[in-house]
């Protein structure tokens, strides 16, 4: 076992300077990690490996990405808001692992919207907001807000002038869906990333969104094709 | 059952009418009605006398014995100091009769740190404050803490009816504000029940059919059992806080001074009564006349600086938001709307162990519904339901969290997962025809008319790749006015090119028409 005295030289002053890992590990103890996590095959997006406090990530085109892009941090205990999209779907939001009773709703901020996703940026980890009716001014001047709480905002639906990396997704794909039998199960997407700095390097991923593995949900159902001519009063009941 | 702390001052009547007659402390006296002795002082005790004794016997007894009249009013109106005296201690104060008062035990025992502790401190507050002599029990139920309170005893959580069980059946007789039931203890000291261990081990039901309904209440007292629930005393005082700012508030810096000044002063009053509020109403008037008012709701009772957030948010909104009001506001005032006893405070101040996060992102959620309202801010419950819709409540943050409808139940016909991610508040009407161009429905027996080849969406039509369904729900049919019957579909639209999503679509059909209900994007 180690004694105090023998970690005690790398605390005080006399010794050598704490390197720059050493010093996050020490914020990270106050404040909690610097880096929010990502779902595994999200994280390679990121140069930082996941959300990092501070930033801005915006969002294109799928809901379904947003949540998963919140989800990870939610289950280990962050708090999310989402301001301005009342037609988020909720129970896809726990299905794809955030926790609910964590998650604050504001779905009318109106005219209100940069002083209230100002005020929950104070608050919560990550707060996901619409672009829609957001000026360049406000949208610079929330992504600042963002940075100085340790926050991330997460801009959904569009362009945002301050985003520190965008993404999209493309090709989209869902397996699981029959002519008239199965239902929609898995769907594999390319998630696109291109952001400045550190994360210029346009990127892409290919990503399990919802469901299951993409091996079972790639390959077609081998009855697949019995009833692809069955008359139309039949497959439905199947 | 509630635990429950009485305080019983020994031979009251005798006590109050001694006060009102104004006879010197050590005087032997007694209460007579009727030519019976009810009540007796101790020195008049030793001197032989007892109570049930004819006057005249007690006099023959004790020469110089003060003999007074009985009168139950003015015992209550005397009383009413020592029930001051404890309420200064403790909330939830219930008047059992003159002479006898009970409180939940849970909160000056949380308080004090033990219930002996309370005991000792409620003894003495009544001794400096009224000037009487009381005796405290502990115990849970009101009869089992009356007989405690008689022996000055405190009976451990759950050991009531193992107090009980060696005292004598005359005890049911005795309590106050307790049904005359001298003719019940007769005759069962006539049928050898001496003890209220043997009572109690009768059957309850042969109890209640032998012996009528009050024998019943009677046997449920003898077991240990709560007769009825105490009906908490709430303290008639009016608590609200009126602050008349001067010059009138108009600007945000001078609404959060106030706000703080207002906050604790209105804090300190509910304290003093042991009280602690969950919901407030802040209202405000302006030098034009017009009346703002908002109740805040809060999951937790309010502490001083919660109460001066909440004043400096309403302001805040009212005085930045859209609807600004004309003038200054010259009036303010604060108003509990529902409190909660102090025993929830006095616990809440000691242990309220809290995740730092969750208070942050509460405050932050407090601060927007001030700009928005309470409805402003919305946290989802997970209930039951078919749709996705259905799925979710919602209900503001501070309320409490209780899904429409039960989760757990089976729903047949809920669609499998995954959900769609985006769920049009408004559903989107489209068109679903078949190969041949005519339009997709679903019969009586939910079958579709046709296989879906195409859905036009705002104009653009697009062809299916994929379909199936679909899935019937055929709901609250039972209700008038509520039935719903609804098909559900899924469509999976071909991809516009090869870097290109797919569109899948979650359509249902009410009332002969398709519309969106959920996008899988």
């Amino acid at each position: 076992m180690t004694s105090p005295a023998a970690r005690e030289p790398g605390l005080s002053g006399k010794g050598p300077r704490k390197s720059h890992a050493e010093l996050e590990a020490a914020l990270a103890q106050k404040t909690g990690p610097r880096v929010l996590p990502v779902r595994e095959g999200l994280a390679e997006l990121f140069p930082w490996g996941g959300l990092r406090r501070g930033g801005t990530v915006a969002v294109r085109g799928s809901a379904a990405l947003l949540l998963s892009l919140l989800a990870e941090a939610s289950a280990h205990g962050s708090w999310v808001a989402v301001v301005g999209l009342p037609d988020l779907g909720i129970v896809a939001a726990a299905e794809l692992g955030i926790a609910v009773d964590r998650l604050a709703l504001v779905p009318r901020p109106g005219v209100d919207l940069p002083a209230v996703v100002a005020a929950l940026l104070d608050g919560f980890d990550l707060v996901a907001m619409s672009v829609d009716r957001v000026g360049d001014a406000h949208a610079r001047r929330l992504s600042a807000r963002a940075r100085n709480r340790g926050a991330v905002l997460l801009p959904f639906g569009g362009s945002w002038p301050g985003a520190d990396i965008e993404l999209t997704c493309a090709r989209g794909r869902w397996s699981g869906l029959g002519v008239g039998h199965g239902h929609l199960s898995a769907r594999q997407v390319d998630v696109l990333a291109r952001g400045r700095g550190a994360a210029a390097r346009p990127s892409r991923a290919p990503f399990t969104l919802q469901g299951g593995s993409p091996h079972a949900a790639l390959t077609a159902l081998p009855f697949e094709h019995k009833f692809e001519q069955a008359s139309p009063s039949r497959s439905h009941l199947s | 059952m509630t635990r429950l702390l009485v305080l019983w001052c020994p031979d009251w009547p005798v006590v109050a009418a001694t006060a009102a007659a104004g006879l010197a402390v050590g005087t032997p006296a007694v209460v007579v009605s009727a030519n019976r002795v009810v009540a007796v002082n101790a020195p008049a005790r030793t001197e032989g006398v007892q109570q049930a004794m004819r006057r005249r016997e007690a006099q023959g007894r004790c020469p110089d014995i003060a003999v007074l009249p009985d009168d139950p009013d003015r015992d209550a109106r005397l009383f009413e100091p020592v029930a001051a005296a404890v309420e200064e201690l403790a909330v939830g104060v219930e008047v059992v009769g003159p002479g006898v008062v009970a409180v939940p035990a849970r909160g000056p025992a949380g308080y004090f740190g033990t219930e002996a502790a309370a005991a000792e401190r409620l003894i003495d507050q009544v001794a400096a404050r009224a000037g009487a002599e009381s005796l405290v029990g502990i115990a849970d139920g009101l009869f089992a803490a009356t007989l405690a309170a008689r022996r000055g005893l405190v009976v451990e959580a759950g050991r009531s009816a193992e107090f009980l069980a060696p005292l004598g059946v005359h005890e049911l007789a005795g309590g106050t504000g307790a049904a005359d039931r001298a003719e019940l203890v007769d005759l069962l000291r006539r049928l050898g029940i001496r003890t209220l261990g043997a009572f109690a081990a009768l059957d309850p039901v042969d109890v209640t059919s032998r012996f009528g309904a009050d024998a019943g209440h009677a046997h449920r007292l003898a077991r240990g059992l709560e007769q009825r629930p105490p009906s908490r005393r709430r303290p008639p005082v009016d608590l609200s806080v009126t602050h008349t700012p001067d010059p009138p508030i108009d600007r945000v810096d001078a609404a959060a001074f106030a706000a703080r000044g207002l906050g604790e002063r209105f804090h300190a009053g509910l304290a003093v009564h042991g009280l602690a509020c969950t919901r407030l109403a802040i209202h405000a008037s302006t030098g034009n006349g017009e009346e703002l008012s908002r109740v805040w709701r809060c999951a937790e009772p309010l502490t001083p600086t919660g109460i001066a957030d909440r004043v400096r948010w309403q302001l805040d909104g009212w005085l930045r938001g859209s609807r600004r009001p004309s003038a200054g506001i010259t009036v303010l005032r604060l108003e509990p709307q529902e409190m909660v006893d102090g025993h929830a405070l006095q616990l809440g101040l000691w242990q309220g162990g809290h995740d730092e996060q969750a208070e942050r992102a509460a405050r932050a959620m407090v601060h927007v519904q001030g700009l928005l309202g309470p409805e402003g801010v919305l946290t989802p419950v997970l209930a039951g339901g078919r749709g996705p819709a259905d799925q979710v409540t919602l209900v503001p943050w501070g309320d409490e969290r209780t899904p429409a409808a039960p989760p757990a139940r089976p729903w047949p016909g809920r669609l499998p997962t995954p959900s769609p991610a985006t769920v049009p508040q408004r559903p989107v009407v489209v068109s679903v025809v078949d190969r041949d161009g005519a339009e997709v429905g679903v019969t009586g027996r939910f079958v579709l008319s046709g296989q879906p080849d195409e859905v036009t969406i705002a104009g653009a039509v697009r062809r299916v790749v994929a379909w199936a369904g679909p899935w019937p729900a055929d709901e609250r049919w039972w209700e008038l006015g509520a039935g719903r019957r609804r098909a559900r579909l899924q469509v999976l639209l071909a991809e516009k090119s090869e870097q290109d999503s797919q569109e899948a679509l979650l359509l249902v059909r009410e009332n002969e028409k398709w519309s969106v209900e959920g996008v899988y994007d």
